[in-house]
């Protein structure tokens, strides 16, 4: 039966001993390791997570990267394209010009030529009435002694001439 | 193997000499199966590590006894002597007081006085203490010089954090429930102290071997660490649901049927903790103690019964020694659950109700 009944003396010393003792592990035993397992596993988790992340991130550059590939390569034909229509259109564009160019200067020419035509053929008109002039004057000279008679006989000589034409 | 049965064959050897030496002597001395294992289960002034021969060699220990009729004493155990009188006290045969120092009064009558003795419980509990003290500063030691991106400890340390996380993720987590963090200090350090005192207790030698957790005294010190967490800190949702309880009123109004029954349920938490580590680790030392008699008992008989039976009450004293190794874990497991889970209910939050209703 004194088996059951708590002896005081051992209370006490159990509240001197153990409180101690309990005192110091509650305050600064466990919290230490309970505080950085929690902390661990924490950073455990966190890590995870960042793993998590960062493969999620490479598959998203994979495919990021797929897709730049992609539109790189729509880019560059479409620049090809652009490049070949543009090398069309500069060509066609020479060409009409050239053409235009060649028209124009044919005409000039033209021009030049049948501006240079009447030149001559009026020098020629006149070189040709001179020449007249004078053989007539050698001719008639001797016929016509009035100035008035020569006159007349001219205009009807032209007259003659131009209808002659 | 070939060490064991060695060490079997020896023990078993050991067992059978004394027998032929007392042959002659034979009935003059009986085994005092009771004396010895009730001079192990209960405190004592002295410590007995060992008999050598005939002489016995203990550690004697001070007694303080303060008196009313006499006052303070001080003195060493040795003073009380073979019949262990000093002073005008002796130690009690029998009577409630039994096994403590009594002082006889001039007119006859017996008188307990306050015994404040560092009796070998008391220098157990201090050893154990202090041995806690020093694991687990020593573990804690590792967590402070290292960060938390280090590798996981390996080791002793490994061994103490494994178990540490087991006690927080299995049991205190799930019990307390919500603010766990503030009483897991507390419920770890009761934990690994009944833990290490079970233990302590399974290895005879000394220093351990002193029957601490099978001390009433030591497990109502620790119910009541339980006892005064609960109702210090418990929250006034607590309190409501001992006084008026969320039944019938003619339950609680007139007579105060169920906050009584309530109120007695508050002491008797902690009075089964008690009583419950106390009953499992006494009950299991018997056991042991018993055990290791029946190789005395039955020696005396002849090497015939005597050999056979110590062969096996070896066997089940190793039988039972992993059976208390694994009651010492259990208990501890067991206290630890149980004030967590007293705690716990010291703490129903109060949404809960909110729903009910």
């Amino acid at each position: 039966m004194d088996l059951l009944i708590p002896e005081v003396g051992t209370l006490i010393w159990m509240l001197i001993a153990a409180g101690i003792v309990f005192f110091i592990l509650v305050k600064w035993g466990f919290p230490a390791i309970t505080g950085m397992v929690d902390e661990r596993n924490e950073y455990i988790d966190k890590s995870l997570q960042a793993a998590k992340e960062a493969n999620e991130r490479l598959a998203g550059i994979q495919t990021e990267c797929d897709e730049l590939l992609k539109e790189t390569r729509a880019e560059k034909a479409r620049i090809l394209k652009e490049a070949a229509d543009r090398r069309d259109e500069i060509i066609a564009e020479a060409e009409n010009r050239a053409k235009e160019s060649g028209e124009k200067l044919i005409s000039d020419a033209r021009e030049q030529i049948r501006l240079e035509k009447e030149e001559a053929l009026r020098s020629l008109r006149r070189q040709v009435a001179e020449l007249s002039v004078q053989v007539a004057e050698r001719v008639v000279l001797k016929e016509l002694s009035t100035d008035e008679d020569q006159l007349l006989l001219i205009d009807r000589m032209i007259d003659d001439v131009k209808t002659g034409k | 193997m070939k060490r064991i049965l060695y060490i079997l064959s020896l023990l078993l050897l050991m067992a059978v000499m004394p027998a032929r030496a007392q042959e002659a002597q034979a009935d003059e001395e009986t085994v005092d199966v009771k004396g010895i294992i009730f001079g192990h289960l209960k405190d004592s002034y002295h410590w007995h590590i060992i008999t050598l021969g005939d002489k016995e060699v203990s550690l004697h220990l001070p007694v303080m006894l303060y008196s009313k009729v006499s006052g303070w004493h001080f003195f060493m155990s040795d003073k009380l002597g073979h019949e262990g009188s000093y002073e005008g006290f002796h130690i009690a045969q029998d009577g409630a007081y039994a096994g403590k120092l009594v002082e006889t009064l001039p007119d006859g009558t017996e008188l307990k006085p306050l015994d404040l003795s560092l009796t070998k419980i008391a220098l157990a509990v201090i050893f154990n203490s202090l041995l806690l003290c020093v694991i687990v500063m020593c573990t804690a030691r590792w967590y402070r010089r290292h960060s938390s991106t280090d590798p996981a400890p390996k080791g002793f340390v490994g061994l103490m954090e494994f178990v540490i996380a087991m006690i927080v993720d299995d049991v205190i987590k799930p019990s307390v429930g919500k603010d766990y963090k503030r009483y897991t200090p507390l419920l770890l350090t009761i934990f690994f102290f009944i833990l290490l005192s079970n233990i302590m207790g399974l290895i005879p030698i000394f220093p351990a071997g002193a029957n601490v957790t099978g001390n009433i005294a030591v497990t109502l010190f620790l119910a009541l660490i339980t006892f005064f967490t609960v109702n210090v800190f418990g929250n006034r949702e607590y309190w409501k649901e001992i006084l008026w309880p969320d039944v019938p009123v003619f339950l609680k109004a007139p007579v105060p049927l169920l906050p009584f029954i309530e109120i007695v349920g508050i002491f008797t938490k902690p009075f089964a903790l008690t009583v419950r580590l106390f009953a499992n680790i006494t009950a299991g030392h018997a056991i042991i103690l018993s055990l290791t008699c029946v190789i005395f008992i039955t020696a005396k008989m002849g090497p015939a019964i005597g050999a056979p039976m110590t062969a096996l009450s070896l066997f089940f004293m190793v039988f039972m020694n992993f059976l208390e190794l694994l009651v010492a874990y259990i208990q501890a497991y067991v206290f630890t659950m149980l004030s967590a889970v007293f705690i716990g209910l010291s703490r129903p939050e109060e949404e809960h109700k909110e729903i009910e209703n």
